[in-house]
């Protein structure tokens, strides 16, 4: 086999090969910068909670409308906002912390989505709704996940400066940042809401359970190369997209289903960063070179 | 309390009225009124526990009063920088010493205006005022405490604010850069900005601040620095009972 018929060919040659192309392009702009902004506001495990969450409300889209993408998305948008916002309240107005309401929170609604699912769906579509299906994406598909990223990418532009400050020095923020104190609190919320979007268009490409894959392991990763914040979201992007690539190829050629591939690539990525990234890896840990004279 | 600066006020900055700050209705100041006058220096001092951080934190706002008031005269939020002892800052944090110096811009850019060459120059000066001009553009997680602690100065410069509120500045900071800092300090007394600080050193104290509130939970003194750590006094803030009594009875002393 040539590279041509490897890398190139499936992509030529197939139009669902092209749309999965694009909507892990699309995915990646989204949840490459999402991701960064997880991982350095230490909320790694919370887009893990927000993936499960998303479950409830897809299942019931799916029994309200059967397998529509509109149906599915809007109610996974709904289940994994409620659960937000529910777990952010919680930890505002009681002593709870909010990681540990988050996880109440999410078990419920996981809980609360197998339920219906197994009740009502037969396990094909449960597969279905925890696996995704990325190489039958269609036009409102693609739509939809290209529209995500676009608000992502704008909404971020819009609030990039109070949320990198909400990260790095949120009493600061409370300080100075206006609106009453609050400028911070509303950023953490708009953000929750970018972090659901995006899983709710990683959800129907990658599954429920994976969807978080293509968010996490790629920001991750990012550590080990970048040590600014845009250049941390650029590299994300790129390693998400670099990760969608060689998943469909390894299903395609391997006849493997494509949600798990995409994010294994993206494991075997992370691994690679951790061993060999330029910036506090395993490398630089064994084999940091001789020391400076200043 | 013998308090002869606090009762010649007529018109102070910030005006205390009978304040009491606490946790779960235990009190950590008590009963505390007094005022801080326009480009005063004044040094918070007392032992652990003492309330200090309280009064602060009650003095930008962040904890609201048990009873009595904190009045601020002409001052808004904005006019207000405020240094906390344990800013929850991420220390590992992606960015860079000019970009955190920067942040002191805050009310000048706000969310969207860009940050032209004359801002930046003036963060330049500010890291040089400071003693850190080759940083610019070193990450924050490769300084020392000290060093940080320049840089987080170098922002309060940028604040330009009318009121500065200083907690335990000082802490964990070797002698020199002590020394740098407190001639920031002095330079803003100079500027006729009003700055308080809770401070430990009792000799930094003495000859750097005019005037002194001695806490220990009741306000001992608060005055001329020199009158106001007398023996007798330190004597007294040192015998405050520190743990709090779970079973304490409803305090029923009146505002005088």
């Amino acid at each position: 086999m040539t590279l041509y018929d490897f890398a190139a060919a499936p992509f030529l040659e197939f139009g669902f090969m092209r749309r999965a192309l694009a909507a892990c392009l699309a995915l990646s702009l989204g949840c490459g910068p999402v991701g960064v902004l997880l991982v350095l506001r230490r909320m790694s495990l919370m887009g893990d909670a927000m993936s499960h969450a998303v479950l409830p409300g897809a299942a019931i889209g799916f029994l309200a409308a059967g397998l529509s993408l509109w149906a599915m998305s809007i109610g996974g948008f709904l289940a994994g906002l409620a659960v937000a916002l529910l777990a952010g309240l919680v930890s505002r107005v009681t002593a709870l912390r909010e990681d540990a309401s988050f996880a109440a929170f999410y078990l419920i609604s996981l809980a609360g989505g197998v339920l219906i699912v197994s009740l009502r769906g037969s396990n094909v579509d449960l597969m279905h709704v925890l696996f995704g299906t990325i190489l039958a994406v269609d036009d409102a598909g693609l739509l939809l996940v290209a529209g995500i990223a676009t608000v992502t990418l704008l909404t971020l532009a819009l609030l990039y400066r109070p949320l990198v400050v909400e990260c790095f020095d949120p009493g600061f923020l409370r300080a100075v940042g206006g609106a009453g104190g609050r400028l911070g609190a509303l950023c953490h919320l708009v953000f929750l809401v970018l972090v659901v979007l995006n899983l709710v268009g990683g959800f129907q490409a990658l599954g429920t359970l994976m969807a978080v894959g293509l968010m996490m392991l790629p920001a991750a990763s990012a550590r080990f190369w970048a040590e600014g914040i845009a250049t941390l979201a650029l590299t994300a992007m790129a390693l998400a997209f670099a990760a969608g690539i060689g998943g469909l190829l390894l299903s395609f050629h391997l006849n493997l289903p494509s949600g798990p591939s995409i994010v294994l690539v993206a494991g075997a990525g992370y691994l690679l960063s951790l061993a060999l990234g330029p910036v506090g890896s395993l490398r630089t840990r064994w084999f940091p070179g001789r020391h400076l004279e200043a | 309390m013998a308090s002869t600066t606090a009762d010649a006020l007529a018109n102070p900055l910030i005006r205390l009225t009978d304040l009491t700050l606490g946790y779960r209705r235990h009190p950590a100041v008590h009963h505390l009124s007094g005022g801080f006058r326009e480009g005063s220096l004044t040094a918070v001092v007392g032992p652990n526990g003492a309330g200090k951080s309280t009064l602060l934190k009650a003095i930008v706002g962040a904890l609201r009063p048990l009873d009595g008031r904190v009045t601020l005269h002409g001052l808004t939020a904005a006019d207000i920088a405020y240094l906390p002892q344990q800013a929850g800052i991420e220390r590992d944090f992606p960015i860079d010493v000019l970009d955190t110096v920067l942040l002191g811009h805050w009310r000048r850019v706000g969310l969207f205006r860009s940050i032209g060459p004359a801002l930046t120059r003036q963060a330049g000066e500010a890291l040089a005022a400071v003693g850190l001009s080759g940083f610019k553009r070193r990450p924050i997680a490769a300084l020392s405490a000290g060093q940080f602690q320049r840089v987080l100065f170098a922002r309060l410069l940028l604040q330009d604010a009318r009121l500065i509120l200083l907690d335990e500045p000082f802490t964990a900071i070797d002698a020199r850069t002590t020394a740098d800092l407190l001639e920031v300090v002095r330079r803003w007394h100079g500027e006729r900005r009003t700055v308080v600080a809770v401070l430990h050193d009792l000799e930094q104290v003495r000859s750097h601040f005019p005037e002194t509130l001695l806490l220990a939970r009741e306000p001992v003194a608060w005055d001329r620095t020199a009158d106001a750590l007398a023996p007798a006094n330190l004597a007294r803030a040192r015998a405050m009972a520190e743990s709090w009594d779970d079973k304490a009875a409803l305090c029923r002393r009146s505002a005088p």
